[in-house]
C-alpha cells in the first residue's frame, strides 16, 4: 500500500472492518478514484491542525475582548473566520453564551452534526445513541454523567443541530481568572465546555 | 424517513459513558474511513444530504450495532454502487474488475487543505421574503415522509416560537433525492419541554430545532 500503515500494527488483521475498509481503499485506488495521499492529508489535518484548540482560542478571545464577543454573538461565522478558522462543517456558525441563569447544550439527534472547524472531529459519545437520544429529553441526567450538576433553577437550552448551523457554546468565564491573559485563558477552555457537557476549568492557583 | 437515525427521546440505550482522554481514532481503519468518505465525496457525484440519507437507510439492526465510522463506510459502499463507481462483485472480491463511472474530479493531496478550508456553504440567496418573523408562534407539521427529512419525530405537530430567522438553505428533503436544492428559509424554533414531552417534563428545559420553512405553519 502506498501510504503509511503503521497504525495497523495495533489492529487485529482479521478485524472485519479493517479488512473491509482496506478492500474499499484498494478498489478505489486501483480505479484512480481516490488519491491515498489525499486521505493521509485529510487525517493529518484533523490530527494536527483542526481541533478544539481552535474553539478555545475563540472562547478566550470572547472572554477578553467585549467587541469580539459582540461580533461573535452577531455573526459567529465572520468573527471565527477572523481568527483563521473556517471551512468544512463550520460554514454557518452560531455561538451561544452560557450565563449563570442559562446553560446551553448542543446535540445532533439525527446524525453527528458538529462544528468541525472549531472543535475538530466529534468524540464517539457525541455520535452514539445514548447521548443523541437523551440530550433532548433528559439533559440533566446526561450532564450528571459528565459530572456537571446544575441547580434545578438553572434553565437548560438544548440546541438540536437539525440544519446546517453549527453551534459553539461559550462557557461562563471561571472565577479567579481575571488576571489571566488570552493565551492563559485558552488553557481553561475544554472541548466539552464548548459542547455544553462541561465547565471551563478553574485557574491553577500559583 | 422514520429511520433508526431519528433518536431524540428514544430510551434504552444506557448511559453516555464519556471516555477520559479519548483518542481521536480508535483504530487505524477509522482514519482511512474518514479520509475515504471525504475523498469519495470530493468526486462531486452526491451531496451531504444524499450521504446522510444513505446512512439512515441502513437496516435499524445494522445501524444500531455499528460504530459511526462503520455506518459511514457501509453508506459509502451504497453510494459508490448507486453511482456506478464500484460493483457488488468488486466489493466482494476486494479488487477492481471493470471500469465504472468516470468521476467529475479527483481530490488530490495538494488540494486537501484548500477544499477543507472552503467547505460546502449551503446558504442560498432568496428572491422572496421569509414567511415568519421572530416571535411568531408556529406549529410544526405532522410530516412522515418515507424519504429524507430533517424534522425529527419528537418535534412534529408541536407548538413553538420562532427565535431566529436565518438565510435560505438548500432543502435536504429534495436535495437528498436528486430533486434539486429548492432553498427555503431556516428558522430556529424553540419548544418548551412540556410541549414536547408532557407535563412531567423539566419546567426549566427548552429545546430548539432548526426548521425549514415548509416544516412550519402559523399557530
Amino acid at each position: 500500500m502506498p501510504h503509511d500503515h503503521d497504525d495497523h500494527q495495533h489492529d487485529n488483521e482479521l478485524d472485519p472492518m479493517a479488512a473491509r475498509v482496506r478492500a474499499l481503499e484498494t478498489i478505489l485506488t486501483e480505479k484512480g478514484l481516490i488519491d491515498p495521499l489525499a486521505i493521509d492529508a485529510i487525517v493529518e489535518t484533523y490530527e494536527t491542525k483542526v481541533g478544539p484548540r481552535n474553539g478555545a482560542k475563540v472562547v478566550a478571545k470572547a472572554w477578553s475582548d467585549a467587541g469580539f464577543s459582540e461580533w461573535l454573538k452577531r455573526d459567529a461565522t465572520a468573527a471565527i473566520a477572523s481568527l483563521g478558522f473556517s471551512g468544512r462543517q463550520g460554514e454557518h456558525m452560531q455561538a451561544v453564551f452560557n450565563t449563570e441563569e442559562t446553560h446551553n447544550l448542543v446535540v445532533c439527534t439525527l446524525c453527528s452534526c458538529y462544528p468541525w472547524s472549531v472543535l475538530g472531529l466529534p468524540p464517539v459519545w457525541y455520535k452514539s445513541p445514548p447521548y443523541r437520544s437523551r440530550a433532548v429529553i433528559d439533559p440533566r441526567g446526561v450532564l450528571a454523567e459528565f459530572d456537571v450538576i446544575l441547580p434545578e433553577t438553572t434553565h437548560i437550552r438544548v440546541w438540536d443541530s437539525t440544519a446546517e448551523l453549527r453551534y459553539l457554546v461559550v462557557p461562563v468565564r471561571p472565577e479567579g481568572s481575571d488576571d489571566l491573559n488570552e493565551e492563559q485563558l485558552t488553557d481553561l477552555v475544554t472541548r466539552n465546555s464548548m459542547i455544553g457537557t462541561g465547565f471551563a476549568l478553574p485557574p491553577v492557583k500559583p | 424517513m422514520n429511520g433508526p437515525q431519528d433518536l431524540g427521546g428514544q430510551m434504552g440505550f444506557g448511559p453516555v459513558a464519556p471516555e477520559i482522554d479519548e483518542p481521536l481514532f480508535h483504530a487505524g481503519w477509522q482514519k482511512r474511513a474518514l479520509g475515504l468518505t471525504l475523498a469519495a465525496g470530493g468526486m462531486g457525484h452526491w451531496n451531504i444530504d444524499e450521504s446522510r440519507h444513505a446512512r439512515e437507510s441502513l437496516h435499524p439492526a445494522d445501524y444500531y450495532s455499528s460504530s459511526y465510522y462503520e455506518i459511514w463506510i457501509k453508506a459509502l459502499e451504497v453510494l459508490l454502487e448507486r453511482h456506478g463507481f464500484v460493483s457488488f462483485d468488486e466489493l466482494n472480491a476486494g479488487k477492481s474488475i471493470s471500469k465504472g463511472t468516470t468521476p467529475k474530479r479527483i481530490l488530490g493531496a495538494s488540494n486537501v487543505t484548500a477544499v477543507l478550508a472552503k467547505g460546502g456553504p449551503c446558504d442560498r440567496e432568496m428572491a422572496i421574503p421569509p414567511r415568519f418573523k421572530s416571535g411568531d408562534r408556529v406549529r410544526t407539521r405532522n410530516l412522515n415522509p418515507q424519504t429524507h427529512t430533517r424534522l425529527p419525530r419528537y418535534a412534529r405537530n408541536k407548538l413553538g416560537v420562532i427565535e431566529a430567522v436565518h438565510n435560505g438553505f438548500v432543502f435536504p428533503d429534495s436535495n437528498a433525492h436528486g430533486e434539486g436544492e429548492n432553498p427555503q428559509y431556516v428558522y430556529t424554533v424553540v419548544f418548551s419541554a412540556t410541549e414536547i414531552w408532557g407535563n412531567a417534563a423539566d419546567p426549566q428545559l427548552t429545546v430548539s430545532i432548526d426548521a425549514w420553512e415548509s416544516y412550519l405553519e402559523l399557530a
